[in-house]
């Protein structure tokens, strides 16, 4: 199992551009954001906080959503298509062990690039560092859970590669508008605001965790459901070829 | 001892039937060929001796227990089946060899080791093949199941894969082996099933298939003076005789020969442009699937 995770990492990193979009792209928009001076002003909108204190959890959710919807899917499900599952259902290692290997690489860089989105924010904009360490790791946990176990709804019910890429942009879309990435959440409708706070990964719980005192104990309840239910979909569902 | 035994094996999807009662088995260390053209349920009834597939009637044992008890002792080499692309050679083969508790490397006799830094995307037809049956053995398998081996080789390679194939079965391995290749099956197999609609049409040597074609042997040449074709007809080993412009061609049994030339020299009549042609096991083949025309080459 050890030489699968290995391998996976290897080809994680060798794969330039989604790893670097997976590990350095948010802090980067992070810092690119933060160039402008008026998104690093005290604003009375966000409670006499800044533009870039309120996005951080947003670009979390990038990252999430990112690994979780953009890049899994469409890792397994070419794996499926090329018919490397099928080969290693013929060894006496079952395939599902590469996709355990998939899924263990990607928390692993997911939770390195929101180490690094932390850092970032912390020593560039001094933005306080998450007030419940423990909340923060429960909400990005759970939450990437979440997003995973519907990104691999999307491989296990997707007929081919393609449709796997189709239908996870969509998706994609969708958190992330529903996230707060493309519009900060003070500008969304309240009902838009309501619905990010229980889609996957759960930008409230995020923002609550870093910024406020202790995350909503429904809201991570709520990914933690969103992560069995999907899960076990995703585990029904799963055409080995 | 047999190795694989399949009984009364059948499969299929949906309302088509892929494989419809097939019956082989495979003695220790011996090459079993499975030719037939696509869609005659071959690389079906390979899948279900792979385990890959569960049949829906019939049994299949490899080594007497159920394929997918036994997986470690088999290597199988899949069509179009491949890896991810950025993976290195030399990953493969040390993934691969550490599912296994007694790996093999094959690699240096198929010509991979100048290759273990490339990466699968970038590798030609012929070094991904090779490349899958160095993984097929890496296991050290029993039994090695090669669903068209050589496919994708040009043909120096294609020969270096037939000694690399004998080097596997000198060291005891029972193989099976899916081809569409005439002159593979002739060189390798000791016995050959010739699968159509998804059934065994024959099953038995290489030769012992040739000569159960009529007429396995053709003697053609033009007689010097006039031949009566009644003559030829009475021979006992002559079973047809055609006459085609001034050339006489006779079909026959194997001492077909012998009996036309010592007719000829009784009659003083000299055979010129004499040929002979032996029906090959690509005849033996065209016939047993009803003219079916999915032979490659030979």
């Amino acid at each position: 199992m050890l030489r699968i995770i290995e391998i996976e990492a290897r080809l994680f990193v060798r794969d330039r551009l989604n790893s670097l979009f997976s590990l350095v792209f948010p802090s980067l928009l992070l810092l690119g954001l933060g160039a402008i001076p008026a998104l690093r002003t005290p604003d009375p909108q966000f409670g006499g906080l800044r533009f870039i204190d309120s996005y951080v959890s947003s670009v979390v959710v990038f990252t999430l959503v990112f690994i979780g919807i953009q890049r899994v899917p469409a890792v397994v499900a070419t794996y499926r298509e090329k018919g490397v599952l099928r080969r290693l259902a013929t060894t006496p290692m079952h395939p599902a062990r590469l996709l355990v290997g998939q899924l263990v690489v990607n928390f692993a860089a997911a939770i390195l690039s929101v180490l690094l989105t932390i850092v970032v924010a912390y020593v560039v904009f001094d933005v306080d560092l998450p007030h419940h360490p423990l909340g923060l790791a429960c909400a990005v946990l759970l939450g990437g859970a979440g997003t995973l176990a519907l990104g691999l709804v999307i491989a296990a019910l997707a007929p081919n590669a393609r449709a796997a890429g189709g239908w996870a942009t969509v998706v994609f879309m969708l958190l992330m508008f529903v996230g707060g990435v493309y519009l900060p959440r003070f500008m969304l409708p309240s009902v838009v605001v309501k619905i990010g706070s229980y889609s996957p990964p759960g930008v409230e719980a995020l923002q609550q965790a870093w910024l406020g005192t202790a995350p909503d104990w429904r809201h991570l309840a709520i990914m933690g459901l969103v992560s069995l239910v999907a899960g076990t979909v995703a585990a029904r569902t799963f055409r080995w070829e | 001892m047999a190795i694989i035994e399949v009984r009364d094996l059948g499969k299929r999807y949906g309302p088509r039937v892929a494989v419809d009662s097939v019956s082989f088995e495979v003695a220790e260390g011996e090459i079993f060929g499975i030719l037939g053209p696509n869609g005659a349920g071959k690389t079906t009834t390979v899948e279900c001796v792979s385990g890959l597939r569960t049949p829906d009637r019939g049994s299949v044992s490899v080594l007497g227990q159920a394929p997918a008890d036994v997986r470690a002792a088999i290597g199988v080499q899949l069509q179009a089946s491949e890896l991810p692309e950025r993976m290195r050679v030399g990953e493969a083969l040390s993934l691969f060899s550490s599912f296994y508790p007694a790996p093999a490397d094959w690699s240096a006799r198929l010509g991979l080791s100048g290759h273990l830094k490339a990466e699968f995307g970038q590798l030609s037809g012929g070094l991904k093949q090779r490349l899958s049956i160095a993984l097929a053995l890496v296991g050290s398998p029993r039994v090695a199941i090669l669903d068209e081996l050589t496919t994708g080789l040009d043909p120096q390679a294609r020969r270096d894969t037939w000694s690399v194939i004998e080097d596997v079965r000198a060291a005891g391995v029972t193989i099976l082996l899916v081809t569409h290749f005439m002159e593979e099956a002739e060189r390798l197999c000791d016995r050959v099933a010739v699968f159509r609609d998804g059934r065994i049409a024959a099953a038995d040597t290489p030769s012992g298939l040739v000569s159960r074609v009529d007429g396995s042997c053709r003697v053609r040449f033009v007689p010097s003076a006039a031949l009566d074709v009644a003559v030829l007809e009475a021979l006992p080993e002559v079973s047809s005789v055609s006459v085609v412009g001034e050339q006489v061609v006779v079909s026959g049994s194997e001492n077909l020969l012998h009996a036309v030339t010592s007719l000829l020299a009784r009659k003083q009549i000299v055979a010129r442009q004499l040929r002979v042609d032996q029906v090959s096991l690509n005849d033996a083949y065209v016939r047993l699937t009803g003219g079916s025309s999915d032979v490659a080459d030979h």
